[in-house]
């Protein structure tokens, strides 16, 4: 269990000395027990103390790293079961399988395929994580050919699945500089594996039949020092999984050691549509990576989107940059729209103005990033501050009109708005879908 | 080893809601735990799936939508006839006519459309008004009267607009759905409003206000989330079911819109997964009722759901 504030000052040199760049101690236990801190900053810590509060500050799950060089691929240090009590750490991997037995001629194909999984959403790409080479071939030659490869072709991280100790060798040994992961460790097989993973410093997937199981086999594998570990309770159908992802994050944050490591699921279902739901749900549901079958960019973009959206941090919203924004063939005529640089709030007028097939300007008033509702009540969304943005972002040189819409919620605004800019402001709607509408009415 | 399956203990549950008469009446809510958990809880009722039907034939619908409802577009009691044979828990009237821009069809006309709706079919019906505050006020009690009896599930009621709609729900024997601007505060003012005018808490369900995958769909999982946390943790306020309008988030989406592009694969396909991963995610947050547009969603959430339904093996 974590220590409290009060826990670890008793543990503290207690002198304030204030060189971890904290006022007394008592202010930096407070930090470290709020994990805003680390412990390295005091140079007078006992080694005992060290000990006792290095054990209770190791991250309930632990962080494991796949890959090298420009993509690693990084799960785990989570602390919470719902995103609204801190936020999601590290976003669901996602890996798509590759099967050695594919025609050679078409290996290349389906790795460039699986590299060009990426999706530009406002100016941010995101992209699938991992490539799972599959031996479906049975013959470790072949495997080692096929994961050799595609190591070679891609930047992506690398999970290599085989549950035959001597595939998985003559794998690994085409692609240890690569770090690939090692998909799976068995009660079978599980000495070998390891040795592997001991031999080659890679990370090591450990498979169990269900969560008893699983935990036993850790027990084992941690036991000859390989501690980079990822999780398969071995559930395939989807309700079990919920029911194990749910475990594992419930039972590694109340420090059940053997759990406290990222997970890996699989969305078995060979239907496209089944899948999808599926690893939408290992998404939402704790997965630390989630394994499917598809290179279909219309099954891959929704699931970079759920992702996306989960792991967002609730606790900072996403702004935009605060400037003047151009929504097609703009020319000095198009409308000028203002909101708020939270991304959403831009987000929604520039999709609605897209949809009216009329370009038009969209200036974004720098509010932290807030929702226009929340901005207005929190005195961010001013006549002043618009007045100042159009006069600041140069909006005045873009178009040759001067009229600005504002959102329709904050029509409170106009006149003071248009006392302090000289602009002609008309009220548009209250939703931004209501644009296309608005500009048939208003615009002209 | 030997593991001790982690389960939380709760101390109360989510409201049971019953709606519509007779044989196809449905239960939703009553959970005893977060969606799904039943190695920990009771789900007693399994969350339901509606179809929409629109009181005026729909615009920039692409063709595989529209496609599914061939000829019945036109017609709303042959429209809702049609959700019913595809396999819909209950059915969606939206009185879109209503809308001051749209038609601003007269309360008696949409009471008319809403009688003929009902009339045609036995699954529960949900009639909800066209959004605009002062207008819905005027619209849904009337509507509420003309469907007396058949407790039916009327809707939206915001802060500004209850006090008329809820009476017209106790009037006729309704529930109500209570709307909030994605504001778990406001959610819970709004339900103890509601209740203050003795509508009963069971006779209430919950809009969050969604948005669709990519627009903002994390703000409704996560109120939706603290709203069955807050059912479970025993706040009577916060304890009845929610209701997903998926339908009109999903299909409005660029994602949605945007014709098969190389870049974005097959519309068809991907229009589909946007309904369902954002339905399907919803529930899995807590939501109880998911309203979708085309009936391959409904009969792939459907089919979700009822896995998710198999218990656990522990």
């Amino acid at each position: 269990m974590a220590l409290t504030g009060l826990e670890i000052y008793k543990l503290l040199p207690k002198t304030n000395c204030k060189e971890c760049g904290q006022p007394t101690c008592l202010a930096f236990a407070m930090q470290l027990a709020a994990g805003k801190a680390s412990l390295e900053k005091c140079p007078y810590v006992s080694e005992e103390a060290k000990e006792a509060l290095g054990a209770a500050s190791a991250p309930p799950i632990a962080l494991v790293k796949v890959g090298a060089g420009e993509r690693v691929f990084t799960a785990g240090n989570e602390t919470v079961l719902f995103r609204h009590d801190k936020r999601f750490e590290h976003p669901t991997g996602i890996a798509v399988t590759l099967a050695d037995d594919l025609p050679p001629e078409e290996i290349a194909g389906r790795v460039e395929e699986i590299n060009a999984l990426c999706f530009d959403r406002v100016g941010q790409l995101h992209c699938v994580d991992l490539v799972a080479v599959k031996n479906v071939s049975g013959d470790p030659a072949v495997f080692a050919g096929v994961a050799k490869a595609v190591s070679g072709k891609t930047n992506l991280a690398l999970i290599l699945m085989s549950e035959d100790p001597g595939a998985m060798e003559a794998a690994i040994k085409e692609t240890a500089a690569f770090k690939p992961l090692i998909y799976a460790a068995t009660a079978e097989n599980y000495e070998k594996m390891a040795a592997l993973a001991k031999e080659h410093d890679t990370a090591l997937a450990v498979k169990g039949e269900n969560l008893a199981t699983l935990a036993d086999l850790v027990s084992k594998i941690t036991a000859v020092g390989v501690k980079q570990l990822v999780l398969d309770t071995g559930a395939r159908e989807v309700n079990q999984v919920l029911g194990d992802q749910t475990q594992l994050r419930r039972q590694a944050l109340k420090r059940f050691r053997p759990f406290g490591y990222p997970s890996i699921t699989f969305a078995a279902e060979q239907d496209p549509v089944a899948r999808v739901i599926e690893a939408g749900v290992h998404i939402a549901k704790y997965a630390g990576i989630v394994v499917l079958d598809t290179a279909d960019r219309a099954e891959i973009l929704p699931l970079l989107t759920l992702r996306l959206n989960i792991y967002t941090d609730p606790q900072k919203p996403i702004a935009v940059e605060p400037k003047v924004y151009e929504i097609g063939a703009v020319n000095e005529n198009s409308p000028l729209y203002v909101t708020t640089n939270f991304s959403l709030s831009y987000f929604c007028v520039a999709g609605d103005i897209e949809a009216s097939r009329v370009p038009g300007y969209v200036l974004t008033v720098d509010t932290d990033g807030t929702s226009v509702f929340t901005a207005w009540a929190a005195g961010k969304f001013t006549p002043e501050k618009i007045a100042a943005a159009l006069s600041e972002s140069g909006a005045g040189d873009k178009v040759a009109h001067r009229k600005v819409i504002i959102p329709g919620g904050v029509a409170v605004l106009s006149g003071k708005l248009q006392e302090l800019s000289g602009w002609e402001v008309l009220v548009g709607p209250r939703e931004s879908a209501g644009i296309p509408a608005f500009l048939k009415q208003f615009w002209n | 080893m030997a593991v001790t399956i982690a389960k939380e203990r709760w101390s109360s549950k989510c409201l049971e809601v019953v709606l519509g008469s007779g044989l196809k009446q449905i239960k939703i809510g009553g959970e005893t735990t977060l969606p799904f958990l039943h190695f920990e809880g009771e789900m007693p009722n399994v969350p339901a799936v509606a179809l929409e039907v629109f009181d005026a034939p729909p615009v920039e619908w692409p063709d595989f939508l529209s496609s599914a409802f061939e000829g019945v577009l036109g017609d709303p009691a042959a429209w809702a006839k049609k959700c019913v044979e595809y396999g819909a828990d209950l059915v969606v009237l939206h009185l879109n006519r209503t809308h001051p821009d749209q038609g601003d069809a007269s309360p008696e006309e949409a009471a008319e459309v809403a009688s003929a709706v009902a009339a045609a079919v036995d699954t529960p019906l949900v009639v909800l008004g066209c959004g605009v505050d002062e207008k819905d006020a005027a619209v849904l009690p009337e509507v509420a009267n003309a469907l007396a009896g058949k407790n039916c599930l009327l809707g939206c009621a915001t802060q500004d607009n209850y006090k008329s709609i809820v009476a017209g729900c106790i009037a006729g024997g309704h529930a109500v759905i209570a709307s909030s601007p994605l504001d778990i505060n406001l959610a819970k003012q709004l339900n103890i409003l509601i209740t203050e005018m003795n509508l009963e808490p069971q006779k209430i369900v919950m809009d969050p206000s969604i948005g669709g995958l990519g627009y903002g769909i994390e703000y409704a999982y996560s109120i939706i989330e603290r709203m069955r946390t807050g059912a479970l943790m025993g706040d009577k306020m916060l304890a009845m079911p929610v209701v997903l309008l998926v339908g009109s988030e999903a299909w409005k989406t660029k994602e949605a819109k945007t014709p098969d592009t190389p870049d974005w694969g097959e519309q068809k396909k991907r229009a589909l997964l946007w309904e369902v991963t954002t339905a399907v995610s919803l529930l899995h947050a807590g939501g109880h009722i998911a309203v979708v547009r085309h009936p391959e969603s409904l009969r792939r959430v459907k089919e979700h759901v009822s896995r998710m339904m198999q218990p656990q093996t522990y």
